[in-house]
C-alpha cells in the first residue's frame, strides 16, 4: 500500500509539473486505484470470478479562467504527459468563466484524522464461494416456494484515492469495501414469479451481517410479495420502507445542488431560509463518522469537510457546492464537490411496527421503479410495489401501480420518520411516511 | 487482412509489443481440459465531450482509456481478469487469474487452435468523429446551437449544449479460432433548455446521433431542428396539467416510444434470463405473448445506427433477429454462453461495455414492424385516453414483468383529437400482458433518433428503439389527478 501510495504522489506531481510547463496557471489531479474481486454463486454451483484492477488519472487545467480536462488509465509517463496537453489543449478553446478555478486556499483541509476507513479482507476466492454458498443455501432452503435463485455475490474492494492541487494540496484517502448480496425468485400456484434480495455494505469485514442473515431477509423478502396485485386508484398516505426512503433525500439533494440553482434547474429555487419539509425534521451531514461509507476529511477539490446542518425545524439551512457553482451563485464552497457526506435525516420516536400504526390505512412502499421525477417542477410519478395496509395491519402485497405526487407537497407532508435506519448508504434515513400521495392502479 | 483487423494490430497490438505469438501463448495459457470457451478482448477507446452553458463553451474533457479483459468458461462457470495495461506480462498475469475458475478441470493444454479470421460487412465507416471536426469548429457548433434555441423563444432562459464522439477500435480472439476486430465510430449532440414564464418553469430537451461523424450526422440544419425540438417541447409542457390517473386507453406516437418495447418485452426476451428461468418470458417460445398486429424484431445491422455493430463484443456478426411474429413469441437473444446453454447459437447480442466488463446478452436496435392503420385513424378510435409522443427513462422487473416509463411529453385524448397536454404521466404494466393489449398498429414506423442508452448489471451501452403509432388498450396511468 506504502509503495502504491509513493506511486501515485509522484504521477499527481508529475502531472502538475507538465500542467504547468504546458502554460496553466493552475491544475488539479486525482489519482485512483483500486482492486478486488468478487465471486458469484448460484444454484449452489460456482458462477463467475471476476478480479477487478483498476486506475485512472483525472487531471483539470485551468489557463487563466478557461479550463480543460483529461483523464487515462495509463500511468506511463508518456500517457501522463498526453494527458496534461489534451487537457491544455481544451482549454484553449474555452471560454473564460471567472467562476473558474481552484478551491480557495484558506477552504482546504489541513488536518486528515484516521477515520478507519480502510480495513482491507484476507479472503480467499474459496473462503469467498463458501460465504457466498452459505448465504444462497439459507434464501434457497428457507421455503419451498424459494422456486429459483439470481444467486448469491460476494464482492470485497480496496483503494486509494489521491488528490492534489498547484495550491500545494495533497490528500489522501484509503478505503475499503465489502459487501454480501443475495437474489432469490418465488412462485406460489399460479400466481406470477417474484424477485426480491438482500444485501450488507460495509468498510470492515467484521461488521458485514452473516451470509444466513441476509440470505433469510432475501427469501423473506421475496416470498411476502407472491400474490402481489394492484389496488384501486386512490389518495392515501404513502410510507416508504427505509431502503427506499432514501431516494427521496436524494431528490432533495439534487435539488439543492448548485449545478442545478445556478441553470435555475430546481423546484427548490431561492428557497434558502423557507419551511422546505415540515417541522421538526433535521437534515444534516456527517463526513468524520468513523468507519461510515460516505465519510472523508476533504471533499473532490480538498475542501475540508465540516458537520453542518442543511434543515432545521424543516427550514432549508444551506445549499449543496461546490467552489465553481457557489461562486456562480455569489455563496461560499459547502466541501460539497463530489457529493455529500454521510447526509442524516434525524429519526423521531416511532419504529417500523409504529410507522405501520401512524399509517393506518394506505400504501407500504417497498420497492421504485423507472424515473419519473422531474427536477424542474419537482413533479413526481413512479412506479412502486408493496403492501396496502389497513388500519395499522399489512393487508396484502401490492404491485403494477404507480405513486405520484410533487416533491415540494411530499416534503412538507412528512408525518414522521422512523428509528428503522438503514445505514447502507452515504444517506441515511429510516421510513418517511408521506401524509398523501395518489396511487394508481386499477 | 481486413481494414478493422489491421487497425486493431496498429492501435492494441504493436505499442504493447505484442503479435500473433503472444495472442497464442495467452490462450494457450487459458484453455485446456474443462474450458469450454475462451475469449481475449482487446479494447482501445478515446473519448471526448464539449459543452455550452451561459452561451459559451466553457469545458472540455478527453478521456484515453486501454485494456484487455481475459475470460475462461467452463459449464456455467465464468472466470475473468482484466488489465489496463497490454504488455504480455500483465495481462499472462489476468490469464492466470481468470482460469482459476477451473483449477479443477485440469492443466492447460496450451494448444490454440488455428486462427480464422472473422468480421462482417461494415455498417459504418472506421475514421475517428473526434477528429471529424476541428476543434474551433465544435465550439462554433454548439454556439450555433445555442443561438438558435434563444432565437426560437423569448421564454429560453437557459440553453445547454453537449457534443460527445468516441473513437473505440476492438480485437477478439476466441478458443475456436475466431480472431476479429472492428472499429467503432458513436457521435452524439445534445440540447436541453430550461423555459419560464411567470413562476413556472419547464425543461425540454432533444438530442441525437449514431455510428459516423459529426458532419454525416449533423447534415446542413439538424443542429437547427435540433434546438427548436427542445424548446417545442419545453413550451409544450408550460401548458400542461396534471395527468389523470387510472386505466385509459393509449396511444404511443412513433420512434422513441418504442422504449415500451425495450423495457417491458426485450429485456425479458435476453439470454440469460431465460436460460436461468428467471424471466416472466422464460419457457414461452411459441406461445402468443401478442396480438397478431405485433411483429417485433432486435436489428443489429442498420448502418450508422446507434444500436448497430458490424460484429458484437464477441466477434460475432450482428444480424436481425425475430422476438415476436405476429403475436408470438419466437426467440431469445443470445451471447456465447447462453446460446450454447440453450442449445442455440448466439444471435449476435454479445455486448459489453468495456474490456473490465463481462459480455452480456444486449439489445441492439429494437423496433415493432409497421402495420396497416393510419395514425389520425388510431387517434380518432379514442374516446378518452393519453397520447404520449416522448418518454424520458423506463425500466422492468424482468421476474415480475412489471414495467414502467414516464412521458416527457403527452396529451390527453378527448373524442378522438389530441387535447391538453399533460405531464407527470408514468405508464405501467405487464411485459407479457401489454402486446395483447395493442390493437391498432400505425403504418407509420420510425426509428429514434439515436440518444439511447440501456443500463442492466451496472454495464450501460448504446442502444436504439423505434415503433410505428400504437394504440394499447386499458393501461394503468399514474398522475395525481383522480
Amino acid at each position: 500500500m506504502e509503495e502504491r501510495k509513493i506511486r501515485a504522489v509522484e504521477i499527481a506531481e508529475q502531472a502538475l509539473d507538465e500542467a504547468g510547463r504546458h502554460g496553466a496557471s493552475a491544475a488539479e489531479v486525482g489519482v485512483d486505484q483500486g482492486e478486488g474481486f468478487s465471486v458469484t454463486v448460484r444454484q449452489g454451483e460456482l458462477e463467475t470470478i471476476e478480479h477487478n484492477r483498476d486506475k485512472s488519472l483525472g487531471v483539470t487545467v485551468y489557463c487563466g479562467r478557461s479550463t480543460g480536462s483529461a483523464s487515462t488509465s495509463d500511468f506511463s509517463s508518456a500517457a501522463v504527459r498526453d494527458t496534461v496537453k489534451a487537457a491544455c489543449t481544451i482549454a484553449r478553446y474555452t471560454a473564460e468563466d471567472k467562476a473558474n478555478g481552484l478551491a480557495d486556499q484558506n477552504r482546504l483541509a489541513t488536518s486528515f484524522p484516521d477515520l478507519e476507513l480502510y480495513h482491507p479482507w484476507e479472503l480467499s476466492v474459496e473462503e469467498a464461494s463458501d460465504l457466498a454458498f452459505e448465504c444462497e443455501a439459507s434464501a434457497r432452503n428457507a421455503d419451498k416456494r424459494i422456486v429459483n435463485s439470481e444467486g448469491a455475490t460476494l464482492t470485497t474492494h480496496g483503494g486509494q484515492h489521491i488528490y492534489a492541487n498547484s495550491h500545494g494540496f495533497i490528500g489522501v484517502n484509503q478505503t475499503s469495501r465489502h459487501s454480501i448480496s443475495c437474489a432469490v425468485i418465488g412462485r406460489e400456484g399460479d400466481s406470477g414469479m417474484q424477485r426480491d434480495f438482500w444485501y450488507s455494505i460495509s468498510r470492515l469485514a467484521p461488521e458485514l451481517d452473516s451470509p444466513a442473515i441476509i440470505g433469510q431477509r432475501a427469501a423473506q423478502r421475496t416470498l411476502r410479495r407472491l400474490g402481489g396485485r394492484q389496488v384501486k386508484t386512490c389518495q392515501v398516505p404513502v410510507l416508504f420502507e427505509a431502503p427506499v426512503a432514501s431516494s427521496l433525500l436524494s431528490h432533495f439533494i439534487a435539488a439543492i445542488r448548485g449545478s442545478a440553482l445556478y441553470r435555475n434547474a430546481s423546484f427548490l429555487q431561492e428557497s434558502l431560509g423557507q419551511q422546505v419539509f415540515s417541522s421538526g425534521i433535521r437534515i444534516h451531514e456527517q463526513p468524520h463518522l468513523k468507519r461510515a461509507l460516505g465519510s472523508t476529511s476533504f471533499d473532490n477539490e480538498g475542501v475540508a469537510t465540516v458537520s453542518r446542518e442543511i434543515v432545521e425545524d424543516g427550514v432549508l439551512n444551506g445549499y449543496v457546492l461546490d467552489s465553481y457553482s457557489a461562486r456562480r451563485l455569489g455563496l461560499e464552497t459547502t466541501a460539497n464537490a463530489g457529493g455529500v457526506h454521510n447526509l442524516t435525516l434525524d429519526s423521531g420516536e416511532l419504529d417500523f411496527d409504529h410507522l405501520l400504526g401512524a399509517l393506518g390505512t394506505g400504501l407500504l412502499v417497498t420497492e421504485l421503479l423507472g424515473h419519473g421525477i422531474n427536477g424542474v417542477t419537482g413533479d413526481y410519478s413512479r412506479g412502486a410495489a408493496g403492501f396496502w395496509v389497513e388500519k395499522g395491519e399489512i393487508s396484502h402485497p401490492v404491485d403494477e401501480i404507480t405513486i405520484a405526487g410533487n416533491l415540494k407537497q411530499m416534503f412538507r407532508g412528512i408525518r414522521a420518520v422512523g428509528s428503522d435506519v438503514d445505514l447502507r448508504r452515504a444517506v441515511r434515513t429510516g421510513s418517511i411516511l408521506v401524509d398523501q400521495m395518489t396511487v394508481a392502479g386499477e | 487482412m481486413s481494414f478493422e483487423i489491421a487497425t486493431a494490430k496498429k492501435t492494441l497490438l504493436e505499442p504493447a509489443g505484442l503479435d500473433e505469438s503472444s495472442l497464442n501463448q495467452l490462450m494457450g495459457q487459458l484453455v485446456g481440459r474443462g474450458i469450454d470457451y475462451a475469449d481475449l478482448y482487446f479494447q482501445y477507446l478515446r473519448h471526448e465531450s464539449w459543452s455550452l452553458e451561459d452561451g459559451e463553451v466553457k469545458s472540455g474533457s478527453y478521456n484515453i482509456d486501454q485494456g484487455a479483459g481475459l475470460r475462461v468458461v467452463s459449464g456455467e462457470k465464468t472466470g475473468f481478469a482484466y488489465s489496463d495495461e497490454l504488455g504480455l506480462q500483465a495481462l499472462s498475469q489476468a490469464a492466470g487469474a481468470a482460469r482459476a475458475i477451473a483449477r479443477q478441470g485440469g492443466k492447460s493444454s496450451g494448444q490454440p487452435v488455428p486462427w480464422n479470421k472473422g468480421g462482417g460487412v461494415a455498417l459504418y465507416q472506421g475514421d475517428n468523429p473526434i477528429q471529424s471536426l476541428s476543434d474551433s469548429e465544435k465550439v462554433s457548433l454548439l454556439e450555433r446551437i445555442e443561438s438558435a434555441a434563444r432565437g426560437e423563444d423569448p421564454r429560453v432562459k437557459e440553453v445547454m449544449a453537449s457534443l460527445s464522439a468516441v473513437h473505440e477500435v476492438i480485437l477478439v480472439v476466441r478458443s475456436d479460432g475466431l480472431i476479429a476486430a472492428d472499429v467503432r465510430p458513436l457521435v452524439r449532440v445534445n440540447v436541453s433548455v430550461i423555459v419560464i414564464e411567470g413562476s413556472r418553469r419547464e425543461r425540454g430537451s432533444a438530442g441525437g446521433g449514431g455510428r459516423s461523424t459529426y458532419p454525416i450526422y449533423l447534415g446542413s440544419d439538424q443542429p437547427e431542428e435540433l434546438s427548436k425540438e427542445a424548446v417545442r417541447q419545453a413550451l409544450v409542457n408550460l401548458e400542461a396539467i396534471d395527468s389523470p390517473a387510472g386505466t385509459l386507453d393509449v396511444v404511443l406516437g412513433p420512434g422513441w416510444p418504442g422504449i415500451l418495447l425495450h423495457e417491458a418485452i426485450g429485456h425479458g426476451l435476453e439470454g440469460d434470463f431465460n436460460r436461468k428461468g428467471t424471466s416472466a418470458f422464460s419457457g414461452r417460445i411459441g406461445e402468443m405473448v401478442g396480438s397478431p398486429l405485433c411483429t417485433v424484431v432486435d436489428d443489429g445491422t442498420l448502418p450508422g445506427r446507434r444500436g448497430s455493430l458490424t460484429i458484437d463484443d464477441e466477434g460475432t456478426p450482428s444480424q436481425t433477429t425475430v422476438l415476436i411474429e405476429n403475436g408470438i413469441l419466437k426467440g431469445y437473444m443470445q451471447d456465447t454462453l447462453n446460446g450454447r446453454l440453450m442449445g442455440v447459437g448466439s444471435t449476435g447480442n454479445g455486448r459489453r461495455e468495456s474490456f473490465a466488463h463481462l459480455p452480456l446478452p444486449r439489445m441492439t436496435n429494437t423496433y415493432m414492424l409497421p402495420g396497416k392503420s393510419e395514425p389520425e385513424e388510431i387517434l380518432a378510435s379514442v374516446d378518452r385516453g393519453i397520447y404520449a409522443a416522448n418518454f424520458g427513462g423506463g425500466q422492468v422487473d424482468i421476474t415480475s414483468g412489471k414495467f414502467v416509463f414516464s412521458a416527457s411529453e403527452a396529451y390527453l385524448i378527448e373524442g378522438g383529437k389530441i387535447g391538453q397536454p399533460v405531464r407527470g404521466a408514468t405508464l405501467i404494466g405487464d411485459g407479457p400482458e401489454v402486446l395483447k393489449r395493442v390493437s391498432m398498429v400505425g403504418n407509420d414506423l420510425e426509428l429514434d433518433h439515436g440518444v439511447g442508452t440501456c443500463g442492466k448489471e451496472g454495464q450501460s451501452v448504446p442502444v436504439g428503439v423505434g415503433q410505428p403509432t400504437l394504440k394499447v388498450e386499458g393501461m394503468t396511468v399514474g398522475g395525481v389527478q383522480v
